[in-house]
């Protein structure tokens, strides 16, 4: 909410890797972390007399996309040339597509707090190549074009958005979206997901749109969230003093938490688009098309319908178990080896997540493999150990590497059944406390918990708790 | 005694090496031998590779001395500086380029290197292929072997001055509105431009890159198949080259013009032509109708727009082509406190006036506010101009024109004004509008020696129609060799 | 001559699109020889385009797209070879501000 008398209207650009092996328009591999200009070749990099060649995954990621966001898949498209002068850009333009994009229209459901989920209409989702990777020095920048023609979607949409949350909820969701679908890893720290903000605000009541200000290169979904923030407050303090927003592309400065006008007119270019010469039309047959649908993987709403009738999962369940693709295919391949998956439901969003929002870390380095959780928790319905037990192994796992019956047995974790044990040991406890059994016996039932203390200390902590109970109990009873 | 190998044609060349009357050093050394003899008077060459033409020779004797080489292996060929040569200089006739080496072969190269031929070196050109003249080139004017006073034609006038002057057996070019055709018909020898997309353009620095394509030029229009053969054929690193089926291009060769339709067309025959021109260009279309060919009156209505057409879409391809030369990566560098100003004053210095002016006209018509006026425009009249084609196929087999309304001019002549360059271009340019092949080859001379040349345009991948109408009528035509 | 078709300031323009830095004698004559050009030009209004599709490409492409698949392997010394300024693996420019 902007303020009582404004409403924030927010639209976003969101650029996208797509998860292909090669690059865009040459054979270069798109792997990240190699050392500087190590992954270029001659087409990427610009040099005289190159020509591009369209990567056919590409494309046909880009569909999977356009599909999951219900758009109108193009059957004729065209690339054109968008000019402007850049270090990092080393033909002098960028191969995108202008006026005929390969999907149109198609929108984003985000699932809602319980209500009705709320659509964000898309404008358009197209293809393009991204430019290489400047680094500042204090006298000089240093240009590695590793990252110039790796393949890009880029996804607008329409001014829909009405708060910075919603901005974030958005994003979570489109990213989810890619990632599910298999046409992006996602990867924010290898630049992987990247977005442009457009926000202005109106009187509310208002439909016509105010000035916008653009807001660049945003890589982090909390810079998001702040900038817009700072931003609806910057153009609210201004038009509430009487100015005017004039129309500018600003930057995020996420030392001070500000957004500030950049200061090259770069962006302010004409950049003269015009279809590009050396690729011929992007012709998609209907039949690809339908490949394409019937080979998509499941989207996440999808998922979530699945969850809840299927597994009979929860909304809050659901919601925390499908926000990442790797968490729910983690939760997914637990559940074959157990009697009920809300106890991996359970174990996912509780001790795995956990470990894994502090680390930091993605899921599949942050902790064991799903098969050793798994593991745990069917020694736990086995009742071979405590649920404890359990937790303790696992803290222990983290940061061994090891497996998960190995660990039981290094930490002596294994729990005690054995009827006849756990009966000697209570026989012993009650022969050592005849005054307190005899309080017991008279009323005092808070005892029972002291005993079930003193036969579990007596057994080294290792019974079974249950099974304590249940003898103690009988004995007990007279 | 003078040896005069290197006046022998591809065909005579090649018959005597698989004889092994000739080897290829000898046949190198002597075409490297008469490039120094007449290059410092003709300036054809940028850069002569002699040390690796040699070793090309000799790793081509090895083959032909083997057996089953193929048919260009051993022949020494200009290569016009436009196209990358892996290790070896290309300028592009650029201060931007002056010290540019490439780091891989232009598919063409790699393929005629496969094949063994030997490349002698790099040949000049206009700066950037802008321009008809090769006046333009950075670094000097190559001059026209049958009189030195005049120009060779451009962009290829390099590699068109060194056949016609016997500097090499044959050479490589490129025409986007007319640059191998009109240096051909200025320098008196055989060159072609194939239909767009029949030959590959990866590794050829791009000027307009809808209207660009590779050609040979040769010394006959038999040779010019035997080149055609080696050059045709789909590039999968070029998404705009034909998947078509390279046919064989000497079986066309029959020499049998009997009842070819041959179209004139009456826009090609303009007030202000010189009239040795008209009457050599009349006189060969004579020679056809006594070979048996009937020559039908056509009508190309939309000619007259083909330069203003051309001059919007070629500028505007360009400009965004040459937005590459920025002095980051590679080329010349003038240094700045910033970025932009190191763009803008390496640009300044690198390029040479033509440059710049088709820069800033490419840029120009696709700037904000004059795209549908000036772009669009144009690529609506080329359709037109494809249209024209299209019509006059449907009555003839194959068109006849001259190449150019005038023979070579002077050196400095027409550099006053732009505009009166691009009218060279006249004849030759929609053929590059629509994409079609288009063969230039000697038909006459006019009072002063000067030649005269005839041009032939196909339907699209007509290359067979147009080598075979132009090899029957070479049959009966000697061409002039200048007297250098 | 004719009438002026292009002003100077949209000579400075351009060349600022076009980033080139031209003297003043150099913008003088692209003043003068691009208002002929551009007077030149003017004879294709005479035509009525309203109904006809534009070309881009000609000829017959073979090559809509190609498989993904790696084919390059790692040549940063010939990559860097023509670099006007480098600092180790990098190409080096000015400092950019933004």
């Amino acid at each position: 909410m902007a303020s009582e008398a404004y409403e924030a209207v927010i639209g976003l650009e969101v650029h996208a890797h797509l998860q292909t092996a090669a690059k865009l328009f040459c054979g270069c591999t798109t792997k990240f972390g190699a050392p500087p200009n190590d992954n270029v070749c001659p087409v990427c990099m610009g040099m005289p007399g190159v020509l591009p060649v369209l990567n056919k995954r590409a494309v046909e990621l880009a569909i999977r996309m356009g599909l999951a966001a219900h758009c109108e898949i193009a059957p004729f498209s065209l690339f054109d040339r968008k000019s402007y002068f850049y270090p990092d850009l080393p033909k002098g333009y960028q191969i995108s597509q202008y006026e005929l994009p390969i999907c149109k229209g198609g929108y984003v459901e985000l699932p809602g707090d319980g209500g009705a989920p709320r659509r964000i209409r898309l404008v358009r989702i197209h293809i393009e190549e991204d430019a290489g990777k400047n680094i500042h020095e204090s006298n000089a920048s240093l240009i590695d074009f590793n990252r110039s023609g790796v393949p890009l979607v880029e996804i607008v949409s329409e001014p829909d958005l009405r708060s910075a949350e919603e901005a974030v909820e958005y994003l979570h969701e489109l990213r989810s979206i890619l990632v599910y679908v298999g046409a992006s890893d996602g990867k924010l720290e290898e630049g992987a997901f990247r977005c442009d903000c457009n926000v202005s605000i109106r009187p509310r009541g208002s439909s016509e749109l105010g000035v916008k200000t653009e807001i660049k290169n945003l890589n982090s979904l909390r810079f998001v969230e702040k900038a817009i923030n700072y931003e609806i407050k910057r153009q609210v303090g201004i038009l509430e003093s009487g100015g005017r927003i004039p129309q500018e592309t600003h930057l995020f400065d996420p030392e001070r938490d500000v957004t500030r006008p950049m200061r090259s007119k770069e962006f302010a270019n004409d950049y003269r688009y015009f279809p590009e010469p050396d690729l011929p039309p992007l012709r998609v047959p209907p039949a690809m098309v339908d490949e394409i649908r019937a080979a998509m993987p499941e989207l996440p709403a999808e998922r979530r319908a699945r969850y809840a009738s299927e597994l009979g999962l929860g909304g809050y369940e659901v919601g925390v178990l499908t926000r990442e693709r790797e968490v729910a295919d983690y939760f997914e391949a637990m559940i074959p080896r157990l009697k009920n998956p809300k106890s991996a439901a359970n174990w996912v969003m509780t001790e795995v997540l956990r470990i894994v929002n502090e680390s930091g870390k993605p899921i599949e380095e942050a902790v064991p493999p799903a098969a050793e959780s798994a593991a745990l928790l069917k020694m736990v319905e086995e009742t071979k150990i405590s649920f404890n037990a359990a937790k303790t192994a696992f803290a222990a796992m983290v940061k061994s590497s090891k497996s998960a019956a190995a660990t039981i047995e290094e930490l002596g974790l294994v729990q005690v059944s054995d009827e006849p044990a756990i009966a000697a040991a209570c026989d012993a406890v009650l022969a050592a406390e005849p005054d307190k059994v005899a309080e017991y016996r008279a009323g005092r039932d808070k005892l029972f918990g002291f005993f079930v203390g003193q036969v579990m200390k007596a057994m080294g902590g290792k019974a079974n708790p249950k099974v304590i109970n249940e003898v103690l109990r009988k004995k007990l009873a007279g | 005694m003078t040896s005069d190998l290197h006046k022998l044609t591809i065909v005579e060349a090649q018959a005597r090496l698989s004889r092994r009357e000739l080897t290829a050093r000898e046949l190198t050394r002597a075409c490297l031998d008469r490039i120094a003899a007449v290059d410092s008077r003709v300036n054809a060459f940028l850069t002569v590779s002699e040390d690796a033409a040699l070793a090309q020779a000799d790793a081509a004797d090895a083959r032909i001395n083997a057996g089953g080489a193929p048919a260009l292996c051993g022949i020494p060929l200009g290569i016009k500086d436009i196209f990358c040569t892996r290790g070896l200089r290309t300028t592009c006739a650029s201060r931007i380029l002056e010290n540019f080496i490439p780091t891989f072969d232009a598919t063409v190269i790699e393929r005629l290197r496969e094949a063994g031929t030997v490349f002698l070196g790099k040949t000049n050109m206009d700066e950037f292929a802008m321009g008809s003249s090769t006046e333009n080139s950075a670094f000097g004017p190559t001059r026209n072997p049958f009189d030195l006073e005049r120009v060779p034609g451009g962009s290829s006038g390099g590699s068109g001055a060194a056949v016609a002057a016997d500097e090499c057996i044959a050479a490589l070019g490129t025409d986007t509105g007319g640059s191998i055709r009109l240096p051909a018909a200025f320098c008196g020898i055989v060159g072609i431009k194939p239909t767009y997309s029949r030959v590959s353009r990866y590794g050829v620095i791009a000027y307009a890159s809808s209207l660009d394509q590779v050609g040979p030029f040769t010394k006959s229009v038999r040779d010019a198949a035997i080149m055609m053969q080696a050059l045709a054929g789909i590039d999968p690193r070029d998404a705009t080259s034909s998947a078509r089926p390279v046919p064989d291009y000497l079986r066309a060769l029959t020499g049998e013009v009997k009842n070819l339709r041959i179209g004139v067309p009456r826009e090609y025959f303009v007030e202000g032509m010189q009239p040795e021109v008209e009457r050599a260009i009349r006189g060969a279309l004579a020679s056809y109708r006594e070979l048996g060919a009937e020559t039908v009156e056509i009508s190309l209505p939309h000619t007259e727009y083909a330069i203003a057409a051309y001059y919007l879409i070629a500028t505007a391809e360009a400009s965004a082509n040459l937005a590459r030369y920025d002095g980051m990566r590679y080329g010349l560098r003038v240094e700045a406190d910033d970025h932009i100003g190191l763009y803008n004053r390496s640009r300044d210095a690198g390029f040479g006036a033509e440059v710049k002016r088709r820069i800033m006209l490419g840029t120009f018509a696709l700037s904000a506010g004059y795209y549908d006026a000036y772009y669009l425009k144009a690529q609506k009249v080329r359709t037109l101009i494809r249209r024209d084609f299209e019509r006059a196929f449907e009555r003839c087999d194959l068109i006849a024109t001259p190449t150019t309304p005038a023979t070579a001019f002077r050196i400095g002549e027409r550099t006053a004004d732009p505009l009166q360059m691009y009218l060279s271009d006249i004849f030759t340019i929609s053929v590059n509008l629509a994409g079609l092949p288009g063969l230039a080859m000697p038909c006459g001379y006019d009072d002063r020696g000067m030649p005269v040349g005839l041009q032939l345009i196909g339907p699209p991948f007509g290359e067979e129609t147009i080598l075979r109408a132009g090899e029957a009528f070479e049959r009966a035509f000697t061409p002039r060799r200048p007297a250098l | 001559m004719s009438q002026k078709r292009i002003s100077r300031e949209q000579v400075l323009h351009v060349a600022e699109l076009a980033r080139i830095e031209l003297s003043e004698a150099e913008q003088q004559q692209l003043e003068t020889d691009l208002s002929n050009i551009l007077g030149y030009i003017e004879k294709l209004n005479q035509l009525d385009t309203e109904a006809v599709e534009p070309t881009f490409q000609v000829g017959d492409p073979g090559t809509p797209w190609r498989d993904d698949v790696v084919t390059n392997h790692p040549e940063p010394e010939a990559m860097l070879l023509n670099a006007p300024a480098r600092e180790g693996r990098l190409f080096k420019v000015p400092k950019i501000i933004e």
